[in-house]
């Protein structure tokens, strides 16, 4: 990481060897920086590398929740998880709520940038009711949908005027996640669009107006293709959150696997397996299914963009 | 800039003073922001309804309006349940660790971005690979590890384990790269140590950033639900998310209690973002996350 520094201007180094650049003083003055970083890698060190490393090992022995006898098995956890039909169908319902939930989420929540973006009454009162959600625990969003999607009380259908079992049925049980999940968690991406809108340089839109672009050809040509990087920003990191689905699934469904089995999220299955099967070992090793998983989708990101930064090259 | 002067509640200003006024364009707007709204707050006024009825009117056929207005069960809420004391217990948890992050990762942002060291980009690449390991996978290992620490059922268990955020780093060693060299080396010249430097000019200067990660980092931590639901078992150390949790599942449902309850328990942040919205926002420009 060498950055180039701005020459001192003016300012001779006051040092014996009149040769010792005010670049290399700094340098040599800011050697054993490592104690700034020493209280951060005392933590990462404790909570994630040795848990890292530690689930590594684990998922590769039969360990139990006690510990005792634990047994070097190999690959074998690897080879069940393989064959375990509960594996797949749980990881389906993760990718499942992730393809519903994305696309949805990037819609919404630039159609709510642009509208808190360009109105310019109240706006502090739209911002708010469209990030409100995002503050609540997701215990409470989960409560709270699960009261709403009630058949014959609950405020969906009673608005919507229909009579649909939305969480008793294999159907629509993931749907009613999602739809909470959009309401809760769309604040967020909604505030980074927010905040990118404000970072679209203004001549650019009045040199539009001059060439005779009226409001909607403004839109879409200078600030959709100005949004590509945040929007490759959003989507990722809201498919990254998405297949580690858990909170809102299980406290909608009580902690169960809900209708038919239809909302268990893969996280849910790695924590049943550790926590109430006291597979420890078993458990690990379906985490680092997901982890690669994940690595996957975050490499992959990497190279598209480095790609597209050749192309733009 | 204040939250009650809205025409000028925006950073950027606006060039044409014609848009202040209602244009056929505002109004209609204004129109589409109302009804999104509407159905994004509905919601919560349902919550806020039934909260406010009589448990045996929550559960007859659905209206708005209360026909008994009654603060029975928030009141019951508040003195019956633990609700006080899981409160206490997420304000403690969420301080801790938002000013342990705050300190932490402000240290190892700037020690990336500004100081030499041995092994320096060795460690950074491990606090990358950091970002691809939640607690949602490393769930179980991680539990492994609290236990034999000897703290599960504790705050140090609650609170030590959400205090290493990789993400926090890496925005702020963004943030620190992007502050001009000179102001550091005038100071470094007129003789400051290196720690002197990063509290009295980095420091004041990251503000924003500062805020941006400290709310975020906040936000997280009191709404954290897996983490206190596997490190805790003992209902007097439960924070809020958790405690919601399990009402639902230990008595049965009164719905204006378990709205009463959550109501409660999203009430205080949703009382911060009124306040520091715009610091919210404006931090979230400067910090790069927005990734122009």
């Amino acid at each position: 990481m060498t950055t180039t520094l701005a020459p001192a201007t003016g300012l001779r180094p006051r040092t014996a060897t009149a040769t010792e650049s005010a670049r290399a003083r700094w340098g040599r003055r800011f050697q054993h920086g490592g104690w700034f970083v020493t209280p951060f890698f005392v933590l990462y060190g404790l909570f994630v590398v040795v848990p890292v490393v530690r689930g590594l090992y684990l998922s590769l022995t039969d360990a139990n929740i006690s510990g005792d006898h634990t047994r070097f098995i190999g690959l074998d956890n690897y080879r069940e998880a393989f064959r375990d039909h509960l594996v797949w169908n749980s990881l389906w319902h993760s990718v499942q709520f992730t393809l519903y939930v994305v696309p949805c989420i990037v819609v919404v929540a630039l159609l709510m940038a642009l509208i808190a973006h360009h109105i310019t009454h109240l706006k502090w009162l739209w911002r708010l009711c469209f990030f409100a959600p995002f503050l609540l625990p997701s215990a409470v969003v989960g409560n709270l949908w699960w009261w709403l999607f009630q058949p014959t009380n609950g405020m969906v259908n009673h608005v919507l005027g229909i009579d649909t079992p939305w969480l008793t049925q294999k159907s629509t049980a993931m749907i009613a996640v999602v739809v909470a999940t959009l309401w809760w968690t769309v604040g967020f991406s909604f505030l980074l669009y927010l905040a990118a809108l404000q970072n679209i340089p203004h001549h650019l839109y009045e040199a539009a107006e001059l060439d005779g672009a009226n409001a909607l050809q403004r839109v879409l040509h200078i600030t959709v293709p100005n949004l590509r990087t945040i929007t490759g920003l959003v989507l990722a990191l809201q498919v990254l959150a998405s297949l580690q689905v858990f909170d809102q699934a299980v406290v909608m469904y009580q902690f169960g696997p809900g209708p038919e089995e239809s909302t268990r999220t893969f996280v849910q299955y790695t924590l049943e397996q550790g926590f109430t099967s006291y597979r420890v070992g078993y458990a690990s090793a379906i985490s680092f299914i997901l982890f690669l998983i994940i690595a996957a989708v975050a490499l992959g990101r990497m190279w598209l963009l480095r790609l597209r930064e050749e192309d733009a090259r | 800039m204040t939250t009650a002067a809205p025409t000028t509640a925006d950073p950027t200003p606006v060039p044409r003073k014609a848009r202040s006024t209602w244009t056929p364009g505002q109004i209609a707007l204004t129109a589409v922001a109302a009804a999104l709204s509407l159905v994004w707050m509905a919601p919560l006024g349902w919550a806020l309804s039934t909260s406010l009825k009589t448990p045996t009117e929550s559960v007859t056929s659905p209206h708005w309006i209360p026909q008994h207005l009654t603060a029975a069960s928030w009141k019951s809420v508040i003195e019956a349940g633990n609700i006080p004391n899981w409160f206490v217990n997420s304000l403690v948890v969420s301080v801790c660790v938002t000013f342990v992050v705050l300190l932490v990762a402000s240290l190892a942002g700037y020690g990336f971005a500004r100081t030499e060291f041995r092994g320096k980009s060795a460690l950074m690449a491990l606090t990358m690979a950091g970002l691809m390991f939640s607690p949602a996978i490393l769930g179980v290992p991680l539990f492994a590890t609290v236990q034999s620490l000897g703290m599960v059922d504790t705050y140090w268990g609650m609170i030590l384990p959400q205090c290493a955020p990789a993400a926090m780093v890496y925005i702020l060693y963004k943030f620190f790269q992007s502050l001009p060299r000179e102001l550091e080396e005038a100071a470094f010249i007129d003789g400051a140590g290196r720690w002197r430097i990063f509290f009295t000019i980095v420091l004041p200067l990251s503000k924003p950033s500062l805020s941006a990660v400290g709310i975020f980092t906040f936000i997280a931590s009191w709404n954290n639900f897996l983490w206190p639901y596997m490190v805790t078992n003992n209902p007097d150390l439960m924070t809020m998310p958790n405690g919601i949790a399990t009402v639902q599942n230990s008595f049965g449902i009164i719905w204006p209690q378990l709205m009463a309850g959550g109501l409660i328990a999203g009430l205080p942040l949703i009382v911060v973002f009124v306040f520091f919205q715009s610091q919210i926002v404006r931090g979230v420009a400067h910090t790069g996350l927005a990734g122009q």
